[in-house]
């Protein structure tokens, strides 16, 4: 008991501790492959720090909500985050959201940052909110989709067992190619990587998720960039425990195990990011309207996916 | 209320049912002493105090008849010779605490809210004489007192609906309600009188111990579909619905939309579950094809809607559809052997329909408050209101985001379990349900996803941002009545999601009975969790989730504020630099709802933008039109009222003629009818 409890302190320590690390990744893998410099990879750490020190400046017509947000979706995202297995499985909270509860919880965090968004009453944030949930509405069920897909073979939506039984191998499956291609599509799109979103833009009238949260400053969006930084690790996690299990330490593992985990789960977040870096240097964004095609793909790929498991198991 | 629970609770042993006949007659009674009182001022708090306190008595009533043996009595009213049955078992218990709760909320809402009514005389007679009428189809144990009961309550809300005479879409809407109305009872009556067969086997108890043969519990399944469907607004039954449910004052929408569709899901429960006998294997096909494409037409209409109470109206029947889809999933689980599954999806049905209850009656109170306190539901209009209404604006957050079906609130509970079922059915065995339930399945995802962009639109739009018209900015909070029934509901919406255990285990004696299996008990499991089937499957806690919010956010809350910084500073919005104090560049609703709208709607609503530019040099403003329209008008009712209108022209010419042509066609029926006769095997 003490022991899963460390493990599950731990493990949310470790998400929130590594998130800007693997953004601070990507960003400088990306320069490098524009044959630019790049700021270092612990960046994004110096900015929350320096964000968070600073004073807040809240627009004049802003609400509570506006300012209750930030700390609302961090929160949401964070538990989220925590419940997804990294380097141990067996979460000591892991029964008390399961897949489906994970990314409702996300959609949840969506659903104030829309709103947040809306609440200065600026249009920016209008435009971005208003196109955040055109994305949503496709990525979510896209998502839905695939954790059925998941879940049948698995049979649990339960994360940690799902992870157990892909660790203890269910060989290849076609289902689970689609899933994955789809999973990596709806993690591009909720985390508003290019191609749908930029997250290194500004003053531009393709910007989703930064004309969301144009109106934040300080405190506010320090936690509003660790929650995406956050929701970009419980992805690439998320992927990991599910498609590449191997090195999770198994439920009732010592101490012992932990060593092989840790350094088995940094592995694979560098891995994914340096593929999330390729990917984004490789494309331009897209128009806003080719986003539904790229997003009805996965949803596609993820009905697919269940279908034929309805039709067979063994797919 | 406490006073009433005692009662009910002590009375016990199918005595229930004397106190349900009671409240029925309570309300009969309160709806002649509105009549009485007419525009009276002191009629107000007293019809409605009164129609409070009786709902409060019913919903003791209905939560004690939960865990009665069902009760059943013959009453010398009604029809000569067959007599009106009454019967309270589980099932009817479950609908009357529904019922009875939604009136209580509407009640004290009233009681508030109805002093904006200008002819009072026109909505409180019927007010009370609605609910009674939704509680005699409950309680009701024959097909005679049930069509009775249903067409009291059609015609109660119909009343309603025209209480507003003056505005002629009322009207319009009203006509076709009627007409609608009219068309689903019929439907019943064929039911039913299948149901009963030639020999007269009206009563419930009788119809359900009969053998109806292969062929008339399809044809009844059919008809229940399109008789309670139409009610309860299944697509392309629902084009009634939209109309009506906003035009009635506020308090009798969140009845309409949150009660009676429960009331005809009610409906569809006793006949298709309870008394077309055991379903067969395909029953939940056409089931699960409606409430699907139910649940995301609806929601994709809501979308596109200006007005809150539109917006509120259509996303009553995307509900509907979600809880078809649990109902659908029952029925193809129990026509297949899998009962512990079918125990599952008619709990999230269930479920759905209790949580539909709370928040929709919520939103419609506060959708009441907003017009109340602008005087305008049109979205364009609106913005801003959280800061001129703080408490309306905190419990309509609350209902968006369950609605929305966000963890931790109650939506998000009946959704899950809905899933859950979808992820057993893999275990049914024919082609056409597997081919089916992933496809529903995509499409009650999509339908969530839309419900929580629609109620980002209509919050975000209608409470955030700067108000757009004077009528918004200079807006007030409403009464202390009117808030105290919003947030009794809000906390129920809060306390159904947290505590879904207990929901889950006081719907087993109603799904015990109509499946034959019931879900595992929930209160054993540690930790409230529920638990649909098994440990290593799924489970979910919404009370540990909600903790877990709450104290991240608010550890997060501390540590920032006392080791980093607390200054904040109040400046004009950033807005990359070119803000503008007109409210007019914000957002619009229509805006808003563009992306979807372009995404969804081109096709399948022939949504379509035309820009009219002036022409260059010309100061006139730019305009943008946009329309829209629904296929099931398009489709199925433009077409029949053509077909009507063409017809009653062509028969016009029969209102002419002369004696001997009369008598000519009086004589040429019947030889007909003489022929036919002598055909006849």
């Amino acid at each position: 008991m003490i022991g899963d409890l460390l493990i599950q302190g731990g493990q949310m320590l470790v998400v929130l501790a590594l998130a800007p690390l693997v953004t601070g990744v990507v960003r400088k893998l990306k320069a490098r492959l524009y044959r630019k410099r790049g700021a270092s990879v612990i960046q994004p750490y110096r900015d929350l720090a320096r964000l968070f020190r600073k004073e807040a400046v809240v627009a004049e017509g802003a609400s509570w909500l506006f300012r209750a947000a930030p700390y609302l979706i961090f929160a949401m995202t964070w538990v989220a985050a925590a419940l997804v297995p990294t380097f141990a499985s067996g979460l000591l909270f892991s029964w008390s959201a399961d897949l489906i509860a994970i990314t409702a919880l996300l959609g949840s965090a969506r659903f104030f940052l829309a709103l947040a968004g809306m609440d200065v009453g600026t249009p920016f944030g209008g435009l971005g909110s208003s196109r955040e949930m055109m994305i949503s509405s496709l990525a979510e069920p896209a998502m839905i989709m695939l954790v059925f897909c998941l879940a049948l073979v698995a049979g649990s939506t339960q994360l940690s067992t799902v992870a157990e039984v892909m660790l203890s191998g269910v060989g290849l499956r076609v289902s689970l190619a689609l899933a994955l291609i789809g999973l990596m599509i709806v993690a591009v799109a909720e985390n508003a990587r290019i191609p749908v979103d930029n997250p290194s833009t500004h003053l531009e009238l393709t910007m989703v998720h930064e004309a969301m949260v144009l109106e934040y400053s300080g405190r506010h969006l320090a936690l509003i960039e660790l929650s995406a930084q956050l929701k970009l690790l419980l992805y690439i996690s998320l992927i990991a425990c599910v498609f590449a299990p191997w090195g999770i330490a198994p439920v009732g593992a010592g101490l012992a195990h932990m060593p092989l985990g840790i350094a088995a789960y940094l592995g694979k977040l560098a891995i994914g990011a340096v593929l999330l870096a390729v990917f984004e240097a490789s494309l331009a964004k897209m128009r806003v309207f080719r986003v539904p095609d790229f997003l009805g793909a996965a949803l596609m790929l993820g009905l697919l996916g269940t279908l034929l498991l309805f039709v067979s198991r063994g797919l | 209320m406490g006073d009433s629970a005692t009662t009910a609770m002590a009375i016990g042993d199918g005595n229930a049912l004397t106190v349900a006949l009671i409240v029925i007659l309570a309300f009969a009674a309160t709806s002649v002493l509105a009549l009485a009182l007419g525009r009276r001022p002191a009629g107000r708090p007293l019809v409605y105090g009164a129609s409070a306190a009786i709902a409060a008595a019913g919903f003791a009533c209905g939560l004690a008849a939960l865990f009665d043996a069902p009760a059943a009595r013959v009453l010398p009213l009604g029809l000569p010779l067959i007599g009106a049955h009454v019967r309270l078992d589980t099932l009817s218990a479950f609908f009357i605490l529904v019922v009875n709760l939604g009136g209580v909320a509407a009640s004290l809402y009233a009681i508030g809210y109805g002093r904006h009514e200008h002819s009072p005389e026109r909505v409180q007679p019927f007010f009370p004489a609605f609910l009674g009428a939704m509680n005699l189809v409950l309680v009701a144990g024959d097909a005679y007192t049930f069509l009775f009961g249903w067409e009291l309550m059609s015609l109660a809300s119909w009343a309603m609906v025209v209480a507003h005479d003056k505005a002629a879409d009322n009207l319009r809407a009203g006509f076709i309600y009627i007409v609608m109305a009219t068309f689903g009872t019929l439907m019943l009556m064929l039911a039913f009188a299948l149901l009963a067969g030639s020999s007269g086997a009206y009563a419930f108890a009788d119809m359900a111990g009969r053998p109806h043969g292969a062929l008339v519990p399809a044809v009844v399944l059919a008809l229940a579909l399109v008789g309670a469907g139409s009610k309860a607004g299944l697509v392309p039954l629902h084009v009634w619905l939209p109309l009506a449910h906003p035009a009635a004052p506020s308090h009798v929408s969140a009845l309409m939309s949150g009660v009676m569709t429960k009331v005809a899901v009610y409906g569809f429960i006793r006949i298709v579950f309870d008394l077309a006998g055991p379903p067969a294997w395909w029953w939940g096909i056409p089931v699960l094809a409606a409430g699907g494409i139910t649940a995301t037409l609806g929601v994709l209409q809501a979308m596109l809607q200006a007005d809150i109470k539109r917006v509120l109206a259509f996303s009553t029947i995307e509900n509907i559809g979600i809880i078809f889809v649990g109902l659908g999933l029952a029925l193809a689980f129990k026509g297949n052997g899998l009962e512990a599954a079918g125990a599952l999806a008619l709990t999230a049905g269930l479920f759905h329909a209790l949580n539909h209850a709370l928040f929709k009656s919520l939103l419609f109170f506060g959708a009441g408050a907003v017009l109340d306190a602008t005087g305008t539901g049109d979205l364009e209009k609106l913005g801003g209101l959280i800061h001129r209404m703080p408490t309306t604006s905190v419990v309509m957050l609350v209902g968006a985001a369950a609605i929305s079906a966000l963890p931790p609130l109650n939506g998000f509970a009946s959704e899950w379990l809905t899933f859950q079922a979808i992820l057993l059915s893999p275990e049914l065995a024919p082609w056409g349900l597997k081919l089916l339930v992933p496809a529903v399945g995509a499409l009650l995802a999509l339908a969530a996803a839309l419900a929580a962009a629609c109620f980002v639109r209509l919050y975000g739009i209608g409470f955030l941002g700067r108000a757009r018209s004077d009528a918004a900015a200079g807006a007030h909070e409403v009464d202390r009545w009117s808030r105290g029934a919003m947030i009794g509901l809000a906390t129920l919406c809060v306390l159904a999601g947290i505590l879904p255990g207990p929901v889950i285990d006081t719907l087993q004696p109603v799904v015990a009975p109509l499946i034959g299996a019931r879900m595992p008990m929930q209160s054993d499991v540690a930790w409230l969790s529920i638990i649909p089937v098994g440990e290593s499957r799924s489970s979910y806690n919404g009370l540990l989730v909600f903790i877990f919010i709450v104290i991240s956010a608010g550890l997060a809350a501390l540590l920032i504020h006392r080791f980093a910084s607390r200054a904040l500073r109040r400046a004009p919005a950033w807005d990359c630099g070119f803000p503008s104090s007109d409210p007019a560049t914000q957002y619009t609703a229509s805006s808003f709802a563009q992306p979807i709208r372009r995404v969804f709607a081109t096709g399948l609503f022939r949504a379509r933008e035309q820009v009219t530019l002036p022409p260059p040099g010309d100061l006139s403003p730019a305009r943008i039109r946009l329309t829209e329209d629904d296929p099931a008008w398009r489709l199925i009712y433009t077409p029949i009222g053509q077909a009507v209108g063409t017809l009653s022209e062509r028969a016009n010419a029969l209102h002419h003629l002369t004696i001997r042509q009369y008598l000519g066609i009086v004589f040429a029926a019947l030889i007909l009818l003489l022929l036919v006769l002598a055909i006849w095997p």
